[in-house]
């Protein structure tokens, strides 16, 4: 396993509890255990957690998995040919099935090398910026409205900073909500005092003596402040399979099947597959939930690789999941099921009373996805529902409230 | 089998409903409510796999643990 995550993670555990019994490597560039990423942005930046809480339950016990932990190293080459994996630290290692999970790096802008500057991905980073935030800076920027800007300028708030959000799109979320529903969550920052500009760019960082001073806006404005937090996006972690023979493009192109070459599976942010769920088109999927199902698909895959004639199709079904995220901003839980639509119907409850589920449908009027705010049992119901392939009809019925 | 959740990291996502419904339930008031504490065998492949996926990590087991006479 190349990338020690959640994927990663996951598939060492699935590779174990499905009876393989060889020998098992987990390589990561981080120093760490494998450790949680969403409550970076939450607990632990608000202070109520402390690092130890943050490593993966299944991870508790480095040794349960008996397998050979190589921390701070990182993958820098692989030889598809040789079968083997060329390392920044040691001897290449060898191999007879290969599971890449190497995630994906934060976005940066120029001004990042900046002190003050901060993106936030790994836990070095949350450190780095929980020290910023202690210092009780008068002013946090946050430029990026997607969840890591939206999540830490929420913790920010809690925290009693005062926060300017920048986002060049006109509604925060852009990328995964529909229009309304984004205009909702610029709503509640601006009602918890964050001070939200959409459809403005950034120009630029100023600094003095190396730390940052001021972020200038394309509107000619700037922003006084000593504390910067950069969420503007990832991409995925591939520099070192330059030249390898796989297809890089957005990520890791892989079949329908997770499989990227002869012996070589990925999953995680790195993956990009086609989801015949959603037309088929590759695309890469940055979520939580992801990582875990499709890093133990992947190793399910290479078991039925290593196990059968490679002639053999195997009897695995192609990977589709249905997506599904959620993200904690101050009181309220907001997930999506499937993918957003601009043809949306609140179904459940309403925007009114902060509790409410809607339903998406694509031109054809089928049922695509639904979002559910501050509604956590209906959020589920609706992905098991879109993973039955429902009607809107259904959906809109099986979601509804029961009849008192 | 014994299943332990614990309720001040627990949040009410509901994956665990969705995987194995007969033992995890999310009802209208966001609580979880655990329906059997010590599952039966062909439900240990579906637990584990709840465990795994709470986003919170909030649900561990005791395997060794077997169910009360």
């Amino acid at each position: 396993m190349v990338g020690a995550s959640l994927a990663g993670l996951q598939a060492a555990q699935t590779l174990r509890r499905d009876g393989f019994d060889g020998e098992l490597t987990m390589v990561g560039d981080e120093p760490h255990y494998p450790y949680d990423r969403p409550p970076l942005s939450k607990h632990f930046l608000a202070g109520a957690w402390e690092e130890e809480k943050l490593r993966l339950r299944a991870a508790a016990d480095p040794d349960a998995l008996g397998l050979t932990w190589r921390l701070g190293t990182a993958a820098t080459g692989l030889d598809l040919e040789a079968k083997r994996l060329e390392l920044s630290e040691g001897p290449a290692l060898g191999y007879d099935g290969l599971i890449i999970a190497t995630g994906a790096a934060a976005r940066t802008l120029p001004g990042c090398e900046l002190a003050g500057v901060h993106v936030l991905r790994t836990l070095d980073d949350a450190v780095a910026l929980r020290a910023d935030f202690d210092g009780g800076p008068d002013h946090v920027v946050v430029i990026g409205a997607g969840f890591i800007g939206a999540e830490v300028a929420a913790t920010a708030r809690e925290r009693g900073l005062a926060v300017t959000m920048i986002e060049a799109a006109s509604v925060p979320l852009g990328r995964v909500l529909d229009r309304s529903s984004g205009e909702a969550i610029a709503d509640l920052h601006r009602a918890n005092g964050v001070d939200v500009r959409l459809g403005v760019g950034v120009s630029g960082m100023r600094s003095a003596g190396g730390r940052v001073t001021h972020v200038d806006l394309e509107d000619g404005s700037a922003i006084q402040t000593s504390v910067v937090v950069v969420g503007i996006g990832v991409v995925p972690n591939v520099g070192w399979l330059e030249g390898s023979g796989l297809t890089l493009d957005d990520g890791i192109l892989c079949d329908e099947t997770c499989l990227a070459a002869p012996s070589v599976v990925a999953a995680g942010d790195v993956a990009r597959w086609p989801n015949a769920r959603f037309g088929g088109a590759p695309s890469r999927v940055e979520q939580w939930d992801n990582a875990i199902e499709q890093g133990a698909y992947a190793a399910r895959r290479l078991l039925a690789w290593l196990s059968t004639d490679p002639d053999l199709a195997t009897d695995l079904a192609p990977f589709q999941p249905v997506p599904w995220f959620w993200s904690d901003q101050y009181d309220k839980k907001i997930q999506l099921a499937g993918i957003p639509t601009e043809t949306a119907a609140v179904v459940h409850g309403s925007v009114q009373e902060q509790r409410f589920v809607k339903i998406y449908l694509d031109d054809a009027g089928l049922f695509v996805g639904a979002l559910a705010w501050n509604r956590p049992r209906q959020a589920i119901q609706a992905r098991q529902l879109l993973a039955e392939g429902a009607s809107a009809e259904d959906a809109r019925a099986k979601l509804a409230p029961a009849p008192a | 089998m014994k299943i332990n959740v614990d309720f001040d990291l627990c949040e009410s996502n509901a994956i665990c409903m969705q995987i194995a419904p007969e033992v995890f339930e999310v009802r209208d008031d966001d609580f979880l409510y655990v329906l059997i504490d010590h599952p039966p065998a062909e439900l240990h492949a579906k637990v584990r796999e709840a465990v795994d996926r709470c986003p919170k990590q909030a649900i561990s087991l005791a395997e060794d643990l077997p169910a009360p006479e």
